[in-house]
Formats: structure tokens, C-alpha cells, sequence
């Protein structure tokens, strides 16, 4: 896959330290980095490394405490919440509580047409509603009039997916999407991150606390420990020559077959 | 509907249901159809339960029977409505301070905290002595407004709860605004909770109305269950003998009290597995 070389996305020293009465936390200790156009790249970090929080302050659902995020050449600031929202989707780790349970599938889907920029009227969106389940794999038949209660987290996951596909943003930031899917669906989603760059030219941020699914699907790769980027380059390079002794240890840790499993000791 | 359908499986919501629409429509059908005056004037004093006048008459010589009726249809007007009143109050409270936090949550938790730590039937009596007339609505209305606290405060924890759910991010990222996302993702999962609240306060109203009047200050130029009760205490019906006089009122805000409450314990079981056996 050739890249482009111009920067969708920059994050510059971003901090987020969450106080609660006394005590402070940094969660995201002066973190930068950037995304380029049609880029997939991996988040990764064990839990509480401040993965999600990095997730939240890109999505604009969270205030930074210092540092800036810089999308397309302008502040995040300066962009109205609407016209960044057309641009920048997310898609979270936990299928089920991602949808309202009081509503059928066609309704969650018809909603999402509320940030684009054009109206459509009922035909028009489940015209698009129809197009997009089929890009992901799902007879749109079987889950239209269902509630999510009556569906799989595989399934639940992919019509999150397919909002993506209606909304075409420019950027996805996909917080552990396939944590709580058995693994077999796993390597389904992957796809249909490809499938997303090829089709509609997405950047996509994957965050993940498994490294082995990072590699998979990443063309660079950062290693995220205690609110730090401790390692960062392309995927080849931060599987095959780890620097940091963390990114050592979390390599180590991926169970393969034929093989014993040793668990290294780590702070 | 779902709601209601699960309801409906409870016992005792539906005996308490039951028992409620009873009295309610019982009252009011009685009050539109029949040509009695309640205050008519058709015996002498106190007299004791006959054919004629099922449960006697009182201190005016009025048939009790028909001011009980009469009565019924007042005191569940003020509870409703002070219901409503104080639930919407409540609610709306609750969840401006728990969705929006920080200042304005800081602000309106300290008006709920101060009208919780004032009596509230120390501000019902003082208002009401200083109206000159009281109409029902307004005795409603002075019952809601000073009676919607703890509604707020459970309201706004649960709200502030439910808010980091996943699905309030994605109604965000939808570009939904406050109201939309309170009334979609944050009421819907609160409804069953609201409708126990208001059950409660509608108890809580009738049985603050019954005390008000009780104490001489219920709604001018009409029959309430606690008025019948205030007469009764000031024209010694005590003293006489003529329990009738107060028995059945009292009677009567007990079962209706009763019958939401039995509601209240029938959906809290409904909806909080852990009370199922």
C-alpha cells in the first residue's frame, strides 16, 4: 500500500491529568504523534495505560489539560464540534452498551445521518443503510427491525462499522473494537478496516491491547506505557527490533503454537 | 408498552392498581352522574350510620358517605397533580445538574441540598397561612414545588451514571445536542425508576394534603378527606362517639395511600431483580 505523506491528524504534547479531590492522575503524559493520510496505525498498551483517554481527547468527547490536536492544519479548538464529528468517528470497545437499547437497528443507523452535511429523506437513507450492512457483511434483512439485545456482539460491532460507511469520515478512531469478539470475527473486522482505507480513503487509529492483531493490520505501530509513547516506527520494525524494554516483554507475551508459554516478568 | 407488560406480571402492582383506579374512577363517575350537593344540609348532628345516610352524618348534619366521595376525588386531584409537579421538577433538575456537571451541577445541588434541609411542612403551613384563598391547584402546586428534592438528587446520581455510557458518546458524535440526548438515551433508562418516583410522591401528596387540612389550612370552598378530619377533630366528634365522623376518612387516605405504596413495592420488585425470590 503506497501512503501519502500529508498529515491528516497531529497530536503535540498532549496531557490529560483527571484530579479527583487531592490526588492526580496522568493519565496521558505529553504524548505526540501523527496519523498521515490512508494510514492505519496501532495504539498499544495493556489497561490503564490511557489508551481510551487519548481516544476521548481525539474524538473531542474529552478536554485536553495542555498540548493540542491538530486535524487537517487547524486546532481542534477552532473547528466546530459538527463539522469535526463529519470528519473524525469512533467506534468503542464494548458493542453492547454502544447502542440504545430502545431502539431497532434502522433507527440507530437512521440517526447517524443527523451529522452529514446533505438531508436525506427514509428511502434515500435506507437505501444507503442497505448499501452500507452489505459492505459489512450483514443481510440487512436479518437485523433492520431487531433490537441490539437481539443480536450478537459480532454483528452489533459490524453495524457499528457500517455507520462508518455511511458517515465516510476521514479519520476512525476504533477504541479496542475487537476486545470483546471471539477471534475468529477478530480477523473479520481487520477486513473491513481494509476495506474502509481502500474504499473510502480512511486513516484509521486502532487501539488495541493485543500486539500480534496490531501487526496484522498496522502500518506503524506506538507502544503506550503509563501515559507514555515509549516506542514508536513501523510495524516491522517495532516486532522485529524492540528497543524498549516493555515493547520486549509485551513481544514476548503473545502465546504461539508448538511452542511453551513463559510469561516475563514486568513491571 | 414493554413496560406496562412486565408490570402487569406483578401481583401487587396490579391489586394496587386496581384498588387506585377503583377509588379513582369510582369518584369521579359518582361526582359527574349523582345530583347531590355534598354540602347540603340533610340531617341533624352527628347522626348515627342509617338506611338513609349509610355512614351517618356530620358535625353540619351533612351525609358523610357523600362528602367521603367528594372528598376521595380532592385529595387524589392534589396528589396527581402535585405528583406530576414535583416529579417533573425533580427530573428535570436531576438531570440538567447530573448531564452538564461542574458549576451548574454545583449550583443546583446546592438548592436541592437547601430545600432538603428545610422542613418542608414548616414552608407548606407558613405559605399556606399567608394565602388568603386557596384554591386546590395552588395547594397542589405549593405541594410539588416544596416537595421534589429527593427526586433530584436520585435522579441526577443516576443520570451522572449513565452519561459515560457509550452509547451518550455516540448520540454525541451523531452531533445530538443536551435536550435530545437526555430525553433519548438518558430518560428512556430511567422511566421505570420516574414512574416508581412519582407513584411515591403521589402517596406522599395526598397524605401532605390530608395533614394540611387536617390542621385547618386545606383548600377553601371545598370537601378533602383532611378537611372532613379537621371538622371532626374541631367539633369533638371524638369526645361524641361519632366515629363515623372520622373513621371512614381516615380509612379512606389509608387505602389509597396503600394501594400506591403496594404499587411502589410491586414495580420496585419488577424492576430490581435482586428483591425477585
Amino acid at each position: 500500500m503506497k501512503l501519502s505523506n500529508n498529515t491528516r491528524l497531529e497530536v503535540r504534547e498532549l496531557t490529560k491529568i483527571f484530579v479527583s479531590g487531592r490526588r492526580k492522575i496522568t493519565a496521558v503524559d505529553q504524548v505526540s504523534f501523527e496519523i498521515h493520510e490512508r494510514e492505519i496505525v496501532s495504539l498499544v498498551g495493556q489497561s490503564g495505560s490511557g489508551k481510551t483517554t487519548i481516544a476521548h481527547m481525539i474524538l473531542n468527547l474529552l478536554k485536553s489539560t495542555s498540548g493540542s490536536i491538530i486535524f487537517d492544519g487547524k486546532d481542534i479548538k477552532d473547528i466546530k464540534k459538527k463539522i469535526y464529528w463529519r470528519n473524525v468517528q469512533g467506534i468503542f470497545q464494548d458493542p453492547f452498551s454502544s447502542f440504545n437499547q430502545f431502539f431497532v437497528v434502522k433507527k440507530v443507523l437512521r440517526d447517524s445521518f443527523k451529522i452529514l452535511d446533505k438531508s436525506f429523506n427514509n428511502e434515500e437513507k435506507d437505501k444507503i443503510i442497505i448499501k452500507a450492512l452489505e459492505s459489512v457483511n450483514i443481510d440487512p434483512g436479518d437485523v433492520l427491525e431487531k433490537y441490539p439485545f437481539e443480536l450478537s456482539g459480532g454483528q452489533m460491532q459490524r453495524i457499528m462499522i457500517a455507520r462508518i460507511f455511511i458517515i465516510k469520515p476521514k479519520l476512525l478512531i476504533a477504541d479496542e473494537p475487537t476486545s470483546m469478539i471471539d477471534s475468529i470475527l477478530r480477523a473479520n473486522i481487520l477486513k473491513l478496516f481494509e476495506k474502509l482505507r481502500e474504499k473510502q480513503g480512511t486513516s484509521i487509529m486502532f487501539i488495541t491491547h493485543d500486539i500480534g492483531l496490531a501487526y496484522y493490520v498496522s502500518d506503524r505501530i506506538f507502544i503506550m506505557h503509563r501515559g507514555k509513547i515509549v516506542e514508536a516506527g513501523s510495524a516491522e520494525q517495532v516486532i522485529m527490533n524492540p528497543n524498549h524494554t516493555y515493547t520486549k516483554g509485551l513481544i514476548e507475551d503473545v502465546p504461539t503454537l508448538h511452542k511453551e508459554w513463559i510469561l516475563t516478568k514486568r513491571s | 408498552m414493554k413496560l406496562l407488560k412486565t408490570l402487569l406480571k406483578s401481583k401487587k402492582f396490579i391489586i394496587g392498581l386496581c384498588v387506585f383506579l377503583l377509588l379513582l374512577f369510582g369518584s369521579l363517575i359518582f361526582t359527574t352522574i349523582s345530583s347531590h350537593d355534598p354540602a347540603e344540609m340533610i340531617g341533624f348532628l352527628y347522626e348515627p350510620p342509617s338506611k338513609e345516610h349509610l355512614l351517618g352524618t356530620d358535625n353540619f348534619g351533612r351525609d358523610v358517605l357523600i362528602e367521603l366521595i367528594y372528598g376521595m376525588k380532592t385529595s387524589i386531584y392534589v396528589g396527581l397533580l402535585s405528583g406530576i409537579i414535583a416529579t417533573f421538577i425533580g427530573t428535570t433538575i436531576g438531570t440538567t445538574a447530573g448531564y452538564l456537571g461542574k458549576t451548574i451541577d454545583n449550583i443546583l445541588n446546592s438548592i436541592t441540598n437547601l430545600f432538603l434541609v428545610i422542613p418542608s411542612f414548616v414552608i407548606l403551613i407558613l405559605l399556606s397561612v399567608s394565602l388568603r384563598s386557596r384554591s386546590l391547584t395552588l395547594l397542589a402546586m405549593i405541594i410539588g414545588i416544596t416537595s421534589w428534592p429527593w427526586t433530584a438528587r436520585a435522579v441526577r446520581a443516576q443520570t451522572s451514571s449513565l452519561k459515560t455510557r457509550e452509547h451518550v458518546n455516540m448520540a454525541k458524535l451523531n452531533g445530538e445536542g443536551y435536550v435530545e440526548i437526555v430525553l433519548k438515551e438518558i430518560l428512556p433508562y430511567m422511566l421505570s425508576y420516574i414512574f416508581m418516583v412519582f407513584v411515591l410522591q403521589v402517596a406522599s401528596g395526598i397524605l401532605s394534603e390530608a395533614g394540611l387540612s387536617m390542621l385547618g389550612l386545606g383548600p377553601s370552598n371545598t370537601i378533602s378527606l383532611g378537611k372532613m378530619l379537621s371538622w371532626a377533630l374541631l367539633y369533638e366528634a371524638v369526645r361524641t362517639g361519632a366515629w363515623w365522623a372520622f373513621i371512614p376518612p381516615a380509612l379512606t387516605i389509608a387505602i389509597i395511600t396503600f394501594s400506591l405504596l403496594y404499587m411502589n413495592t410491586g414495580m420496585d420488585e419488577v424492576f430490581n431483580p435482586r428483591l425477585r425470590s
